[in-house]
């Protein structure tokens, strides 16, 4: 193949000798500038080899004069991250968690802050943006709070988790087993069904409404309050509104009462450090429930509004 | 290279030292004209960042500048946002037509007369000549053994190089900042790294360039000329050596001695000696010759001292060569510049430029774009109400604070509130405080009946509540749950 080798009379430059149907390739030289560039590049080259990690051996590679990796590299990114967030940090713990509303700037550190912890901690159960799921863990985004949505209450619940077994402070309540221990019998939790659905307005009044009221008096009205509002010291939600974290027609209430679920959330206050804590709960705050001060006279406001949702 | 007589199986050489271009001094008409573009050029470079603008308390006041810290772009009285940057995107598009148009007008005008390697290589070529001489006593220099003079020569020769292309660098960074300051700040050490960074790097690739590789650049390196070859036609002008005027060669003696044997060209090589690419333009038309003209100024110049008309090197395009070959005329130059392929680029371009004008009076400089928030995609109030959230961004894009309004259209019962307020505050309207020249980020959080469509769309407008009430809308979707969930 390569014998060839001729001078092509347009351009008096030889070719390299290959044919291949008619065409053939001219050697053309290279200008010697790109000769000493590619020498250039092999010195750079061994330069290289000698101050970084290059040769790889049996367990790892050779180390390099300068001794660097790309793990030290990283410990030192999060140390200066670590550094360069003290400031914030600081002055997050420095300040009370219900004062941190009227510093904006601090504010939107921390939720941001938070933000990031949430995406780490909660989005498991509660999901991205905190919107919770239906019939198993509720959203953090609506104006329905369990145990209360003003920042202490959020800070309070995060900290202490719902319903640990191990843990004193935690919040616990715990709702009968209305149907499986036998405290009422089908029928009787039936016209309590009905009862709950007259009062969150998804039914009109009833004969087994007006019996389900009597016994709601003498059975739920002592943590649910006899209007149905609930109550947030007991974690015993409003009866009355359209949120329903186990849904609210008749056969999601009808198990809820024969079984309650008695949901259980982790404590993160041993786990996460208080200004994670704090600024989980400013994120969660920041949501769109958040309320401003611990809770305001609930009926009032279930009462007072319009149909179109305001005052 | 190789000729046909020295190949024994081996090609010459694998790389090819660059041969010395040591072009001489020339004067005439295209030179002039050189000289001209030269300084334009060079003023508009080293001093557009100098000029000063006025655009209030809330904007630099270069005149152009891109800023790409805080992603503006200024140029006089336009300013151009990241999101803007189709006008950008524009002038690149009519820079690349305008190339075209100039290649099928007159060739390769831009390489010969205005691309930068060609007018920092003539620099260059002059400071030789300063300091070297011309050409003979550069060859002559170059050729030589390294004595004394030799030395310091080119020691001075480079230090000017060095000052030239450090020159270049330093007022390339001046686009990117304010001008005065960056040069206080450069000097007193207190510049960003990147800054100084930039100018070693522009400083060494403007001498090694311009001071060193000069033509290697046109001929290896630049793809241009080769997409220029793809874009001339028959019609383009072009350099050309006249070889039916020309040919054969002989000096003034041998035509005297022989009336009518000999061309007008006398073999003088002034041609090859004035070239900046250091070719031959007699062996007709080479991806070489960047036509910058200068053999054409030499041999008018020879012409004249004998006494022969001038153009024996002439712009000429490859129709009229056959023509004057055939002993016709050419036709002038008008003709050759005005003919439908310029005209349709010219048209082209103009038509760009038109439109982007046209379109920079009619934007609106508040702009809005909302996003609707996903995760959830709605939020079941205790009231039955649902509530959606969105992300507002509201570019103020003017250099003044404004107060601006937000409100929806085409949602019955909505009531709107931010993070600043709470539902108890909602309205059917917020309004907004926007910095001067700034995007405001801003969650809005949207209430409305929950029996309604499980999508359905709706306006969000804003508008100046400061006297110019022109504004933006978008139109999004508001989500409720599907019917039995």
């Amino acid at each position: 193949m390569a014998d060839r080798k001729r001078i092509d009379e347009a351009t008096g430059t030889s070719t390299v000798g290959h044919e291949w149907d008619g065409i053939e390739e001219l050697n053309t030289p290279l200008p010697r500038w790109w000769l000493w560039t590619f020498y250039a590049s092999i010195i750079w080259a061994a330069g290289y080899v000698v101050l970084y990690p290059a040769w790889p051996m049996l367990n790892s590679a050779t180390q390099g004069v300068l001794g660097w990796s790309s793990r030290s590299d990283l410990k030192r990114e999060m140390q200066s991250h670590a550094e360069r967030r003290a400031p914030i940090t600081n002055a997050i713990a420095a300040t009370a968690l219900t004062d941190l509303p009227a510093k904006p700037e601090l504010m939107q550190a921390a939720v941001q802050g938070g933000a990031a912890a949430f995406r780490v901690h909660c989005v498991q159960c509660h999901g991205a943006g905190g919107a919770g799921v239906k019939t198993l863990y509720p959203s953090l985004t609506d104006d329905d709070w369990l145990w209360g949505g003003d920042l202490a209450s959020i800070e309070y619940t995060i900290a202490h988790g719902i319903r640990n077994p191990d843990h004193k402070a935690t919040r616990i309540s715990q709702m009968p087993a209305f149907g499986r221990d036998g405290i009422l019998d089908p029928s009787q939790i039936a016209d309590v069904v009905s009862h709950v659905r007259v009062i969150s307005k998804q039914e009109k009044p009833s004969a087994a409404s007006t019996r389900g009221n009597a016994l709601f008096q003498a059975n739920c009205a002592v943590c649910h309050g006899a209007a149905g509002v609930g109550d947030r010291a007991l974690g015993a939600p409003k009866l009355t509104d359209a949120v329903w974290l186990y849904g609210g027609d008749r056969d999601s209430l009808t198990a809820t009462i024969t079984q309650p679920r008695n949901g259980v959330m982790p404590r993160w206050g041993h786990r996460l450090d208080p200004v994670t804590v704090k600024m989980l709960a400013t994120y969660v705050y920041s949501l769109g429930g958040g309320e401003k001060a611990a809770a305001p006279a609930l009926a009032a406001i279930s009462e007072g509004q319009g149909a179109d949702g305001q005052p | 290279m190789a000729s046909p007589e020295d190949l024994t199986g081996q090609p010459a050489a694998l790389y090819e030292a660059r041969k010395g271009v040591y072009p001489k001094k020339v004067d005439g008409p295209f030179r002039r004209f050189k000289w001209a573009i030269m300084a334009i050029t060079l003023a508009i470079y080293y001093g557009t960042p100098w000029i000063r603008w006025d655009r209030g308390p809330y904007a630099p006041d270069q005149a152009v500048l891109v800023d790409l810290a805080n992603r503006r772009f200024y140029m006089f009285q336009i300013e151009i946002w990241p999101h803007e940057f189709y006008y950008v995107a524009g002038l690149l598009i009519m820079a690349g037509i305008g190339l075209f148009l100039v290649t099928s007008a007159v060739g390769r005008a831009w390489c010969g007369y205005a691309c930068p390697q060609t007018v920092w290589t003539d620099l260059f070529q002059h400071v030789d000549r300063l300091v070297d001489g011309d050409r003979n006593a550069q060859v002559r220099l170059a050729n030589g053994p390294w004595t004394a003079e030799k030395l310091v020569k080119r020691g001075f020769k480079y230090t000017i190089y060095l000052a030239i292309a450090f020159w270049t660098g330093g007022a390339w960074i001046m686009y990117f900042a304010d001008a005065p300051t960056l040069t206080v700040d450069f000097w007193s050490g207190q510049a960003a790294p990147i800054a100084y960074g930039t100018v070693a790097v522009l400083t060494a690739t403007t001498f090694i360039l311009g001071g060193f590789m000069r033509e290697q650049v046109c001929i290896y390196m630049c793809p241009w000329p080769r997409i220029q070859t793809a874009m001339m036609d028959e019609k383009s002008l072009l350099v050309t050596y006249k070889d039916w005027r020309g040919e054969p060669r002989g000096s003034v003696k041998k035509a005297q001695a022989h009336p009518g044997a000999f061309g007008d060209c006398v073999d003088c090589n002034q041609c090859v000696a004035v070239c900046p690419t250091g070719i031959d333009i007699r062996e007709g038309p080479q991806i070489g010759c960047i036509t910058c003209a200068l053999c054409i100024d030499a041999c008018d110049d020879v012409m004249a001292q004998i006494g022969r008309p001038r153009g024996l090197i002439d712009y000429c395009t490859l129709d009229d060569a056959a023509v004057e070959k055939a002993g016709g005329i050419g036709k002038p130059v008008r003709k050759t510049l005005f003919r439908p392929r310029t005209l349709a680029y010219f048209g082209v371009w103009c038509a760009i430029g038109a439109a982007m004008l046209f379109s920079l009076g009619q934007r609106t400089r508040l702009d809005l774009a909302v996003q609707h928030e996903r995760s959830p995609l709605y939020v079941q109030l205790s009231d039955g109400h649902i509530r959606n959230n969105y992300t507002l961004k509201l570019r103020n894009m003017e250099t003044r604070p404004r107060r601006v309004a937000v409100m929806v259209d085409g949602l019955a019962g909505a009531a709107l509130w931010t993070e600043a307020g709470s539902r108890n505050t909602a309205k059917q309207r917020v309004e907004i405080a926007l910095a001067p020249d700034s995007v405001t980020r801003v969650r809005l959080f949207v209430a409305a009946p929950g029996d309604g469509p499980a999508r359905q769309d709706f306006t969000i407008t804003t508008r100046g509540l400061d006297g110019d009430p022109r504004g933006d809308s978008d139109i999004i979707q508001f989500d409720r749950p599907e019917a039995g969930q």
